[in-house]
């Protein structure tokens, strides 16, 4: 790629990208949410979060491996259950990532 | 929370000066675009030879969540002047979002509501910039071993069980997760987008207050 190659299409990106983020923000005073709209997007952060978590867990390199020597999703369980009873972030990160560091000794 | 982007930046900046990007190049990616999966994708497609159309196509997709996003933020957005509202605009990402949904919810946040979004925002934007700049000149001498990207589902997680209120919200997460696991060899990064839509569909399906009506 040359470089005014390269500059189009990362401009390009980021265009779209703000686009994105900007469509309905822009608009807000113009934009009260309907009932309907407000009862579907109450299940965006259930939905999306879970969709971007559980592949990082379940298919650590590609591959669906729910086996025992998947470390990522033995520390993931564990986590996941101090962040249901803690709610806290910090507990869930630290945690979690002892929990990782410890399978993966053990494991590996 | 912050530390899930310390490896996250390092790699969009290691990333983008392996694929023969120049520093300034691979610097202002960081913040030109703003995304880091997207940035992952583009740069990886760069690597391959594809066309700059192909590659603006996967942006679109690997981003559209933010859409739902920004739908979701109206309310926070209100009462802000509209440079306020481009700044935060540019500055959205999935932690902006999840933590301000998570404090506010859909209402109206008081007139100070974005205050709190910013807090998340913008420290968030200069750590990217900062671990963006030592990826790009430390180049490929990291230390993969720590695994610190795991910090990133990890803070996600810990947002997930407090968003989880209602069964419908268990279904959602549930249906969300698994089809994004099934999809998951979908080109463009679609299967997010399906597993989200479908998610958000399984979780309005069984609330009963939307078959009232």
């Amino acid at each position: 790629m040359s470089r005014t190659e390269i500059w189009i299409t990362l401009l390009g990106m980021g265009l779209i990208t703000f686009a994105i983020r900007a469509s309905f923000l822009l608009f807000s005073e113009h934009f009260t949410l309907s009932r309907r709209l407000e009862r579907a997007l109450k299940y965006v952060p259930a939905a999306v979060l879970a969709a971007i978590i559980t592949p990082t867990l379940v298919l650590p390199e590609g591959q669906i491996d729910l086996s025992i020597t998947n470390v990522r999703l033995l520390a993931g369980i564990i986590a996941a259950i101090v962040a249901w009873r803690s709610r806290s972030i910090l507990l869930t990160i630290v945690v979690g990532m002892a929990a990782l560091w410890i399978t993966q000794w053990l494991v590996g | 929370m912050m530390l899930g982007v310390l490896p996250f930046g390092l790699i969009a900046g290691v990333s983008a000066a392996s694929v023969g990007l120049p520093v300034l190049e691979a610097i202002l990616m960081s913040a030109i675009v703003f995304a880091g999966a997207s940035q992952l994708v583009g740069l990886q497609l760069m690597a391959t030879g594809s066309s700059v159309l192909v590659i603006l196509t996967a942006t679109f997709f690997v981003n559209l969540r933010m859409m739902m996003y920004s739908l979701s933020l109206v309310a926070l957005f209100k009462y802000v002047t509209i440079p306020m509202r481009v700044l935060m605009a540019y500055l959205m990402t999935d932690q902006a979002y999840a933590y301000s949904i998570n404090r506010f919810g859909l209402a109206d946040a008081s007139p100070n509501g974005h205050w709190y979004y910013l807090g998340i925002a913008v420290p968030l934007w200069i750590l990217w910039m900062a671990t963006t700049v030592i990826g790009v000149l430390l180049g490929a001498q990291l230390p993969e071993a720590w695994s610190l990207d795991f910090a990133i589902p990890l803070t996600f997680m810990a947002l997930l069980f407090p968003a989880i209120k209602t069964k419908p919200m268990v279904i959602a997460a549930i249906v969300g997760g698994t089809v994004a696991v099934l999809a998951h060899g979908l080109p463009y990064n679609l299967g997010l987008i399906c597993a989200a839509l479908l998610g958000i569909l399984a979780g309005v399906l069984s609330d009963p207050e939307s078959r009232a009506s």
